[in-house]
């Protein structure tokens, strides 16, 4: 079955008769048909569209037979449709009401200026996540001073099976990682300092290094990616499916039954991680030491006595909760920010590990400068 | 509109999961041009005979016909050739959520025609109308529609190539009984210019009742009976009594 459209002019009279099957399947050349058609005749005054020949309408053939009738009427040309039949005169009515609204064009800003909006935009975002992870902070800070000032209302069911997901389960991953950074900064450090014969001091790089810095970062690391980003996707979804909303009208307070469990069980696995973490770190610098370097076990550890002290270990624990404490802030200011859509939902995850991993980086620096400053 | 030519064919189809048998030796015909109301108890089997049709879930043996094609039969080729000329609503729409109204109606035209992006956006917006959605509907992403607009976009949507099938999952659930009373209303109209063959699951008696030429009855696992609304009333099978002419029934139907 083939579609087409044949023109016959008599005068001021253009006589057009289609045939064949105006349907979807042939919509890409009728298409250019109706195109070339209107274009080449645009100066006919008196239009006569016969359908009698037509096979098939499906609403493609039809809107086009409408497109290529509203070109001409357009110009003030008269059109007329003839040979309709009944079968398809329902569906040319209902396409004929269809399209009359313009479509407004959307506004296209030139490249640079699209630019400076996005970097408009950016900034304005990143002021407006910085006032929500107050206002988180502010909540939860309500929520906390309510629940000491009524212990029975804490959720220590809830609290416990989150400290399990975050904490326990995360104990095998977080030491095989920390494992092998520690193995990996001692296998660095004794090929380098081989060359200056100052293989010793492998021991007090990597005991300072990952007790102060490397071990609480990596945890943090770990932790946001494995359990920041659930956090986020667990509120996002709760809130697409609205069960915040059905929380609140049964007047909980959502941060309360929430987000206070999920950060507090943060706020104690992650110290317990950086703990794990760390032994497992400077037990795998100790085996490459020991087995890369030749350095005997009770060498390295009577070296790592002298090159740390407490206040080494105290850095990297102090660090701990407050780390714990951001990343459980923008994970559960993440989920409550998702809308509707499946690909929200996706954004505000990533954004949720990318924000805690910079903001814990950040964190990370401040410190670094607290800590200079009180000698520490 | 024929009566006679069949559009869906189901012949001894068998459909089971692990060691349940959902549905046994069913058998089913879809007329040409006719709206078909297909009713059943919850958890009957409705919505496992129209995934089975429309290839989402495996059969055990029995065959369906689509236009006297075997889809059983057929290759990849094939089996898109066939699936271009149905679309399905399904129950809670199932709208790309990351998609506007307008370019979730869009996109099944843009996947499967070579047409300028000028005519899709147009015969989107004409099969958007046509479901009854107005213009500023077009930019709206599915999150901020009501639950009747999500259904009309959906239903444009199935539309979207002018299939000559449609399979609704209860379009008319989930809405007031004024929109439930316009979408029926809607399908019919669209039937008519359309000239689709409509297979309807649905719960709705009223649905039942103005809209199906026909209406199919799933029950111990197999169609016990099809025919006119009348034919139904009048049945004295103890399932269709109690469905049709229960407490809930007969306030419909008088």
């Amino acid at each position: 079955m083939n579609a087409s459209l044949t023109a016959t002019v008599d005068g001021e009279r253009l006589g057009l008769v289609a045939s064949g099957a105006w349907t979807a399947e042939r919509a890409a050349e009728l298409e250019k048909i109706v195109d070339d058609t209107a274009d080449r005749y645009a100066a006919a005054r008196a239009i006569d569209i016969d359908l009698e020949k037509l096979e098939r309408l499906d609403t493609f053939g039809a809107w086009l037979i409408e497109r290529l009738s509203r070109s001409f009427t357009t110009h003030g040309s008269t059109t007329r449709i003839v040979g309709l039949s009944e079968a398809d005169r329902g569906l040319m009515d209902e396409v004929r009401l269809t399209n009359r609204t313009p479509v407004a064009a959307s506004g296209r800003l030139s490249p640079l200026l699209a630019m400076l909006d996005g970097i408009g935009r950016a900034m304005a975002e990143s002021g407006r996540s910085l006032v929500l992870l107050a206002h988180l902070f502010g909540a939860l800070t309500r929520a906390t001073l309510g629940t000491v000032a009524h212990p029975t209302r804490l959720r220590l069911t809830s609290m416990v099976h989150h400290l399990e997901r975050v904490g326990w389960r995360a104990v095998p991953i977080v030491t095989l990682s920390t494992f092998l950074i520690g193995a990996i900064i001692a296998q660095q450090g004794i090929f380098h300092f081989r060359t200056f014969g100052a293989e010793v001091y492998v021991v007090d790089m990597v005991g300072i290094l990952v007790l102060r810095e490397v071990g609480v970062l990596i945890v943090c690391v770990m932790v946001a990616g494995r359990s920041g980003s659930a956090y986020t996707a667990e509120l996002g979804s709760m809130k697409m499916r609205e069960e915040i909303d059905a929380l609140r009208t049964m007047g909980f307070d959502p941060v309360e039954v929430l987000v206070l469990p999920r950060i507090v069980a943060l706020i104690v696995a992650v110290p317990l991680l950086t703990f794990l973490g760390a032994i497992a770190a400077l037990y795998g610098a100790g085996l490459v030491c020991w087995l890369y370097g030749g350095m005997e076990p009770d060498i390295f550890l009577s070296r790592l006595r002298e090159a740390i002290s407490v206040d080494t270990f105290s850095v990297g624990m102090i660090k701990a909760p407050f780390m714990a404490l951001t990343i459980g802030l923008v994970a559960c200011v993440e989920g409550f920010e998702v809308e509707g859509s499946a690909a929200s939902l996706g954004q505000k995850t990533t954004a949720s590990v990318v924000k805690s991993i910079f903001l814990v980086i950040v964190l990370d620096g401040i410190f670094a400068m607290f800590f200079a400053a009180i000698g520490m | 509109m024929t009566a006679n030519a069949t559009a869906i064919s189901v012949r001894d189809l068998t459909v089971g999961f692990d060691g349940t048998t959902v549905l046994d030796h069913a058998s089913l015909d879809v007329f040409e041009g006719e709206i078909l109301g297909f009713v059943g108890g919850s958890g009957a089997g409705k919505s496992v005979l129209l995934r089975t049709i429309i290839g989402l879930l495996p059969k055990r043996s029995g065959t369906i016909e689509v236009f006297g094609t075997d889809l059983g039969a057929l290759d990849d080729e094939g089996r898109r050739a066939i699936e271009r000329r149905w679309g399905v609503l399904f129950q809670q729409g199932a709208l790309f959520s990351s998609l506007t109204a307008q370019q979730n109606v869009e996109f099944p035209i843009r996947e499967n025609l070579k047409i300028s992006p000028q005519l899709v956006a147009e015969i989107a917006l004409a099969k958007l109308e046509m479901v009854g959605l107005d213009a500023n509907v077009r930019g709206k992403y599915p999150s901020e529609l009501s639950g009747g607009m999500v259904k009309r976009v959906a239903l444009a949507r199935a539309l979207a190539l002018d299939p000559a099938i449609v399979f609704l999952d209860e379009p008319t659930s989930g809405l007031d009984p004024i929109g439930a009373a316009e979408f029926d209303a809607l399908i019919r109209t669209l039937q008519r210019t359309l000239g689709l063959s409509v297979f309807m699951v649905t719960h709705d008696l009223d649905s039942l009742h103005t809209v199906c030429d026909r209406i199919a009855v799933l029950a111990e696992r197999r169609i016990i009976a099809t025919g006119s609304i009348e034919a139904m009333l009048a049945s004295e099978h103890p399932w269709l009594k109690s469905y049709f002419r229960g407490e809930r029934g007969r306030r419909v139907h008088h």
